[in-house]
C-alpha cells in the first residue's frame, strides 16, 4: 500500500496542513472477547488539531493508547512519518517524537512542578554518564538549554507561580496544565491529549482550549485529541472521528460530523438492534 | 566528669560507627525498593556474594572449581597470579555485580512486571537462597578474611585526645571511621546522582510513577538494571566494610536482619532516612545495652533494635523521613 498524500492547504485562520503524518490501518484491539476497536482507518496530518469522539466507552483511549504504543493492537497497521512502525514499546514511542497525557493524570506527584516540566527533557540530553559526573562542558550547556526550554514553556502555559511547588498539592486544572506542559517541553511532533478538559469548568476549559490552539498555533505541533465535550471539540479540531462501541461511525469536519445521521443517532441514544 | 558518662559517651561514640554500617545495608533496600516497589530480600545475600567474590578474586581463585573437578577431573584451584591488587579486584566485583543486576532483571522480574508486591517479594526470597547456593559453588563456602587495605585497629590520635580530656582514653576502631566517611561520600554521591544527572532524574521519575515515566521515554527495563547495579555496588560496600570486621562468611548475609529495623525507623523509601535511622538504631541499642544491659543478663542487641523500630512503628507508620501515607476519599 502507498501512502496517501494530500495538497498542503492553509486554513481559514491561517495555518498550514500538510502530508500524512499518521496513518491508522484496519486496526483492531481485542482485550480478551472483548472487541475494544473494531477495524478502524484513520490518518493524522501535520499541523492539524483531530480529534476524536465519542460516547463513554467508545474506544476512544483504546485508540490512542494504540498511538502511544501503551496497547499493541491484534491486526492493523500503524505507519508513522512515512514508514510503517513495528512492535514497539511506550518508551521507544516516546522517543520518537510523540508525547502525551492521561485522562487521569500522570505526574510525578513527589516532584516539583519545574522537575516534572525537565523530565520531558530527557532525550533532548545527550552527554555521556563522565560528562555529567563531572559536570562540564557539554552537559552544562545542555542542563542551561534544556532548562530555558522549560522555562519558555512554563511561560507560554502562564504557571510561574508554581514553578517550585510539589505538584502532589496542586489542584486539579494546573495538574492538567503542567502535564501539558511536560508533553509539550520535549518538542514533539505529535501531542496526543486525553480528554485534556475532563472534570474541569467551564473558565478552566476556556483556558486549556485557547492553549490547544496556540499549540499548535506557535509551535506548529500536530495535535491529536480524545474529548467529550462535543462542543469543545468543534471549535478546536480541523478534523473530527467519531467511534462508537469500537468502530468509527465518522470521519470529516466539524461540520459534516455535526450533520450524520450515525453521529447523531450515537450521542442521542438511538436504540441499538 | 563522672566516669559512667564518659563511658557513655565511648558507647555512643562507637553505636554510632555501627549505626552506619547497618545504615550501608538499609541504603541497598531503599535503592529498589524506592525505584521498583519491590522489598529485596536478598540484599544480605549480595553483600555476602559481592565480598566472597572479591576476596575470590583478590585471592585468584576459580570460580566453581569444585564444579569444574567434579565434572573434568582437573585439579585447578588457582589462577596462576596470588594476590590481585584490591582496587583492580574491587573494579571487577562491580563488574560482576552489574552482570548480576542485568541478569535479575531479565530473567526475572521482567517477567514480573504488574505483579502484586507480595509476589515481587517472593521472587526476591528465591532470589537471595538461589544466590547463597550459588556464592557456595562459585567460591567454596570456608571463611575467609577480607582484607582490602583497609586501617584496622584502634584509632590512637582519638585515644590519646580523649585520654587528655578525660583521662580515659576512648576505643574508637579505625575501620569503623572509615566506614563512617564512605557511607557518608556514598550517600552524597547518590543523592546528586539522582539529583543532578539524566539517569539519576530518570530513576527519580520511575520511583514515581511507572506510566508517566514511560510516556516521557524512560525505559523501565534500563532503569531497573541501573537500580540493581547500584543496590549491588552498595551490597558491596557494605560486604567490604562487614567482611574486613568479621570475615567472610554466611553469617554475613544476617546484617540484613539488622537492616529491618533500621528501615521501620527511617521509612523504606528516603536515603536520608536509611542513615538517620541506622544511627538512632546503632546508638540505641549500644546504650540500652550498656545501662539496661547488665541488669537484665545483657545480649540486649539482637532485639532491642526491633523493639525500639515497633516503639516508631505506632507513632509514625510511614516511618521518620518515609512518604507520608493521605488516604484520600
Amino acid at each position: 500500500m502507498t501512502m496517501m498524500h494530500y495538497k498542503p492547504h492553509v486554513t481559514a485562520d491561517g495555518r498550514t496542513i500538510g502530508n500524512t503524518m499518521m496513518e491508522m490501518k484496519n486496526i483492531t484491539l481485542r482485550f480478551g472477547g472483548v472487541v475494544a476497536i473494531k477495524d478502524i482507518s484513520f490518518d493524522i496530518r501535520e499541523g492539524e488539531i483531530r480529534a476524536i469522539i465519542g460516547p463513554n466507552g467508545a474506544g476512544k483511549s483504546s485508540m490512542l493508547n494504540v498511538i502511544s504504543g501503551f496497547y499493541k493492537p491484534q491486526e492493523g497497521e500503524v505507519w508513522y512519518l512515512g514508514e510503517k512502525r513495528g512492535p514497539m514499546r511506550p518508551f521507544e514511542v516516546a522517543r520518537q517524537g510523540i508525547a502525551r497525557t492521561f485522562q487521569n493524570i500522570a505526574l510525578f506527584e513527589g516532584m516539583t512542578v519545574l522537575d516534572n516540566i525537565m523530565t520531558g527533557r530527557l532525550n533532548h540530553m545527550s552527554a555521556s554518564f563522565l560528562d555529567q559526573a563531572i559536570w562540564w562542558g557539554k552537559a552544562e550547556r545542555e542542563e542551561v538549554a534544556n532548562r530555558e526550554k522549560a522555562e519558555e514553556i512554563i511561560d507560554f502555559l502562564e504557571i510561574q507561580a508554581i514553578r517550585k511547588t510539589p505538584v502532589g498539592r496542586l489542584p486539579y486544572g494546573l495538574k492538567k496544565r503542567v502535564e501539558l506542559a511536560r508533553a509539550l517541553v520535549a518538542e514533539p511532533s505529535l501531542l496526543l491529549l486525553d480528554e485534556p478538559m475532563a472534570g474541569m469548568n467551564v473558565e478552566e476549559k476556556e483556558d486549556m482550549s485557547r492553549f490547544i490552539l496556540d499549540v499548535n498555533d506557535e509551535y506548529g505541533t500536530t495535535i491529536a485529541l480524545i474529548e467529550h465535550d462535543m462542543g469543545v471539540v468543534m471549535d478546536l479540531s480541523d478534523r473530527v472521528v467519531v467511534m462508537d462501541y469500537g468502530k468509527k461511525i465518522g470521519d470529516g469536519t466539524p461540520d459534516e460530523v455535526r450533520n450524520n445521521q450515525e453521529v447523531i443517532d450515537a450521542y442521542l441514544g438511538v436504540a441499538h438492534d | 566528669m563522672p566516669e559512667q558518662l564518659v563511658f557513655a559517651m565511648e558507647v555512643s561514640l562507637n553505636g554510632l560507627m555501627t549505626g552506619v554500617m547497618y545504615a550501608l545495608v538499609a541504603l541497598g533496600f531503599v535503592l529498589i525498593y524506592k525505584a521498583s516497589g519491590i522489598f529485596n530480600y536478598a540484599q544480605g545475600v549480595m553483600a555476602l556474594f559481592a565480598a566472597m567474590t572479591l576476596v575470590g578474586i583478590q585471592e585468584g581463585r576459580v570460580p566453581f572449581s569444585h564444579l569444574i573437578n567434579a565434572i573434568f577431573g582437573t585439579e585447578v584451584h588457582h589462577l596462576p597470579w596470588h594476590s590481585v591488587p584490591a582496587l583492580f579486584a574491587i573494579l571487577l566485583t562491580v563488574g560482576v555485580m552489574i552482570a548480576f543486576a542485568w541478569l535479575v532483571q531479565k530473567v526475572v522480574f521482567k517477567h514480573l512486571v504488574g505483579q502484586e508486591p507480595i509476589i515481587l517479594f517472593m521472587a526476591t526470597i528465591g532470589l537471595a537462597y538461589f544466590l547463597e547456593g550459588v556464592a557456595d559453588l562459585m567460591w567454596g563456602s570456608e571463611i575467609r578474611t577480607l582484607d582490602v587495605g583497609l586501617p584496622q585497629g584502634i584509632n590512637l590520635a582519638i585515644d590519646e585526645t580523649t585520654f587528655n580530656w578525660f583521662g580515659y582514653g576512648f576505643f574508637i576502631d579505625n575501620l569503623d571511621i572509615v566506614a563512617a566517611i564512605v557511607a557518608a561520600v556514598l550517600v552524597a554521591g547518590l543523592v546528586a546522582f539522582a539529583q543532578y544527572t539524566k539517569q539519576g532524574r530518570a530513576m527519580r521519575a520511575v520511583a514515581d510513577d511507572h506510566q508517566a515515566a514511560l510516556s516521557v521515554g524512560i525505559s523501565l527495563n534500563f532503569v531497573w538494571i541501573l537500580v540493581w547495579s547500584l543496590a549491588g555496588f552498595v551490597a558491596l560496600v557494605a560486604g567490604i566494610m562487614w567482611g574486613s570486621k568479621s570475615g567472610v562468611q554466611f553469617s554475613l548475609s544476617l546484617i540484613a536482619l539488622k537492616a529491618l529495623p533500621v528501615l521501620m525507623l527511617g521509612g523504606f523509601t528516603s536515603i536520608p532516612g536509611a542513615i538517620v535511622g541506622g544511627l538512632i538504631i546503632g546508638v540505641g541499642e549500644a546504650l540500652f545495652e550498656f545501662t539496661i544491659g547488665p541488669m537484665i543478663g545483657g545480649a540486649t542487641e539482637n532485639w532491642f533494635a526491633y523493639v525500639l523500630a515497633l516503639v516508631f512503628l505506632v507513632f509514625r507508620p510511614q516511618g521518620l523521613f518515609g512518604e507520608k501515607i493521605i488516604e484520600r476519599v
